[in-house]
């Protein structure tokens, strides 16, 4: 860890990243203002000291908003991926301990089905059949991550099976089961934690793709894609109503993704070695 | 570098010079119409392109929401209002080239009254009894009671005259009527376009074409203004942007009356709103104010019943439902909800819906009631709610004309109907007296407001943007329409 925050990459992205993750924690005991709170009367003021980002066309207190905004993407993003971990590894592992069984065509030909649709198109199609909710875009989101994690798990299983140390394991009598989660599991983590990160960007980005569309969070709960759809006829006179939940999605992802990169390169000296 | 600035101020003179001459424009409208005839649809985007500019009808709504002439020319009512006798105008041609007779009329007003007839407003017709054409151009219809609204009705576009014997499928796509511009082509999802009719019976169009053209967006309908892609949208679906407008001179905003009541639609079947006083606590519980401010940015009248504010019959009752958060917990209490309920909030996607949805959520909230927002387009709206009556609330604008009496049916989809409403309304119905009439509307209008049918929020206001060089726009919308008979350039 230690040797992660040497790297200026990942202590910049990491910093960037925190600040949302604390924000988004926070919320959930104070924010300035209260975000259900419709006050017309002080409609789409400029930021100032006492709004800090200025309050959007219902009078709502935008810094407010965009902490438990924060609140909802993180949330979403996190499930997303556990969906994508939980189901998608497991997946991984059995078509890899397998490997050219019927089991493995299966799950993997499984996989390449759900690879081959446009993910934010089925994310549109859930939500619309199943009724618009925050819930409906994690499962949507994080159906998609399950062949992520489920292709990356086999490929960087199969290459472990060949080592000794595994035939060791075998010799030793170890089902494969066993040696999945105890030998192998273990030693592809870096790899998956890397992938989870970035996955976690995208679920931030799909999230506010499926509220921009009216499809993610339902109110009261704000969210930044819906935010952004709210202020688009009035950006041209009250810019700020986009600039902070645009300004909050860009530097989420941006320090997600910085953390992966760095992540990978910390983890995968011959890559980093390869792109120098 | 010089050059081609040169070439293209040039270039602009060229084009304001060709702009001189400028007799077409390009309408924005949000809604696409299912089909274009108006006498089988209640889509208020049909008439938005046929009412007044292809077809008309025996009488017609001018801009204040007058009845004048339209196909007849004039008529004689009987002492006992029981007979009108109309003589149709002369020289009357459809746009295919025959002529409009008293057997036109006959077919038309027998089609819409029928009993299997598709026409979306029944009502219009049911007074009339019988009619016949004692010859081409004397058309006597007569009524099984009086009724003091008939010739308010025949001006409705549901109310228009087909062309006897025309197949009524064909004219879904292709309409056939009598107006001042004939339709020339319809892009799906995009466009309509319309001509000039140069056999038009009356004063002829001043424009020679005229395309409409679909935006749904808000966000694209105000880029297409600003770029002057569009010339006029008479109703503007982004009541933030008209300051903008207003600011610049290119762009006149015209802001008038619609017909259109802004309602909490209530669902007075569905517990709890059976219970009058949880309908009352819900009156109490909404700031009009705040809604037509923050939705509407202002623009909007409050109303306390369902009526036009602009009609003379009209009764200002907003202070009987004024908001009083304490009174609707209060009342909340004394219904048996003490901590509130939880119920639908579905919302069509006009701005004044969503947005004024989200208003009126957090002012439920904040007497108690919770409220699950749903957001709908129109498909849905009208099968679920509309058609399903699965819903406790809704907000939508009621944009007919005169439509109290909607409420006298228990079938329509807020289920209120009250026998002594229906009551009311059969009077009102025979009732040709003008004193007596507008007794009868304003014992309608305490009525629904006394019972709490729905929670009466604002008059739509009819917000348009157009280039600051065209005249005849209308300013108000008594129906739905977007008559161009009188629009004109002036350079």
């Amino acid at each position: 860890m230690k040797k992660a925050f040497k790297m200026p990459g990942f202590a910049i992205g990491f910093t960037m990243a925190t600040v949302f993750v604390l924000a988004a924690f926070l919320s959930f005991f104070w924010t300035p203002y209260a975000v259900d709170g419709v006050d017309i009367a002080n409609k789409l003021l400029a930021p100032s000291g006492t709004n800090w980002f200025g309050t959007d066309h219902l009078g709502r207190d935008i810094f407010s908003m965009v902490m438990v905004g924060a609140r909802t993407s993180i949330a979403v993003a996190i499930v997303a991926v556990g969906i994508g971990v939980l189901l998608g590894v497991p997946l991984g592992l059995a078509a890899a301990a397998r490997q050219g069984s019927l089991l493995d065509e299966v799950i993997m030909r499984g996989n390449d089905l759900i690879f081959a649709f446009p993910a934010l198109l089925i994310a549109i199609l859930i939500t619309a059949v199943f009724g618009a909710s925050a819930v409906n875009a994690i499962i949507a989101i994080g159906i998609f991550n399950i062949p992520v994690f489920a292709r990356i798990s086999r490929g960087a299983a199969l290459s472990l099976w060949t080592r000794d140390f595994v035939l060791a394991a075998r010799v030793a009598g170890k089902g494969r089961v066993r040696i999945s989660f105890e030998h192998i599991l273990p030693n592809i983590t870096n790899l998956l934690i890397v992938q989870g990160t970035i996955q976690f960007s995208l679920g931030i980005l799909a999230e506010a793709a499926l509220s921009y569309i009216g499809l993610g969070a339902q109110i009261p709960t704000p969210s930044w894609g819906r935010m952004l759809a709210d202020s688009q006829t009035m950006v041209s006179f009250a810019p700020h109503l986009a600039i902070f939940p645009g300004m909050a999605i860009i530097f989420t992802v941006l320090g997600l993704n910085l953390m992966g990169d760095a992540l990978r390169d910390l983890f995968d000296p011959k890559q980093r070695r390869d792109r120098q | 570098m010089k050059r081609i600035l040169m070439g293209a101020s040039a270039l602009a003179l060229i084009a304001t010079g060709a702009m001189a001459a400028n007799t077409s424009i390009v309408i924005g409208d949000q809604l696409e119409p299912p089909h274009l005839d108006p006498t089988a649809g209640a889509a208020g985007a049909i008439d938005n392109v046929v009412y007044a500019n292809i077809y008309e009808g025996l009488t017609r709504f001018a801009s204040d929401g007058s009845v004048i002439h339209g196909l007849a020319k004039s008529w004689d009512i009987s002492d006992d209002g029981l007979t009108y006798t109309f003589t149709l105008q002369n020289g009357v041609k459809f746009h295919d080239g025959s002529d409009l007779t008293a057997s036109d009329v006959l077919w038309s007003l027998n089609r819409a009254r029928a009993e299997d007839s598709v026409n979306a407003q029944k009502t219009l017709f049911a007074s009339i009894a019988d009619v016949s054409a004692p010859d081409d151009t004397t058309v006597v219809v007569t009524l099984s009671a009086p009724n003091g609204n008939f010739l308010f009705n025949m001006a409705w576009g549901d109310a228009v005259i087909l062309n006897e014997g025309d197949d009524t499928e064909a004219l879904k796509t292709k309409p056939n009527g009598t107006g001042a511009f004939t339709f020339t082509n319809w892009v799906q999802g995009d466009s309509i376009t319309l001509t000039r009719n140069e056999n038009y019976w009356g004063e002829p169009a001043k424009l020679e074409s005229a395309t409409i053209k679909y935006i749904s967006d808000p966000t694209a309908a105000f880029a297409a203004v600003m770029a002057g892609d569009v010339d006029a949208f008479p109703t503007f679906p982004a009541p933030e942007n008209l300051a903008q407008f207003d600011a610049d001179p290119r762009f006149s905003v015209i802001v008038g009356s619609t017909e259109g009541e802004t309602i909490l639609a209530t669902n007075n079947k569905m517990p709890p709103f059976d219970n009058v006083k949880v309908r009352e606590a819900l009156a109490h519980a909404i700031d009009r104010n705040a809604i037509i401010d923050g939705a509407m940015f202002g623009y909007g009248t409050p109303i306390g019943t369902h009526f036009a504010p602009h009609n003379p019959a009209y009764l200002d009752l907003t202070p009987q439902s004024n908001y009083d958060p304490e009174l609707a917990r209060k009342l909340l209490v004394e219904a048996g909800y003490p901590d509130g309920f939880t119920t639908t909030l579905k919302l069509p996607p006009p701005s004044y819906a969503r947005r004024g949805g989200e208003i009126i959520a957090a002012q439920l909230r904040a007497v108690g009631i919770e409220t699950e927002v749903t957001n709908l387009e129109w498909g849905q709206w009208l099968e679920e709610v509309f058609k399903g009556k699965d819903f406790g609330l809704t907000i939508v604008s009621h944009t007919e004309p005169m439509d109290i009496s909607i409420y006298a049916d228990p079938d329509y989809y807020f289920q209120y109907g009250s026998p002594a409403f229906q009551t009311l309304m059969e009077e009102l119905n025979t009732a040709t007296d003008v004193a007596t009439r507008f007794g009868l509307m304003q014992d309608a209008q305490r009525m629904i407001a006394d019972d709490y049918v729905n929670g009466y929020l604002f008059q739509l206001a009819k917000t348009g943007v157009a280039n600051a060089d065209i005249r005849g726009l209308w300013e108000n919308a008594p129906t739905q329409a977007t008559d161009l008979t009188a629009v004109y350039w002036d350079h």
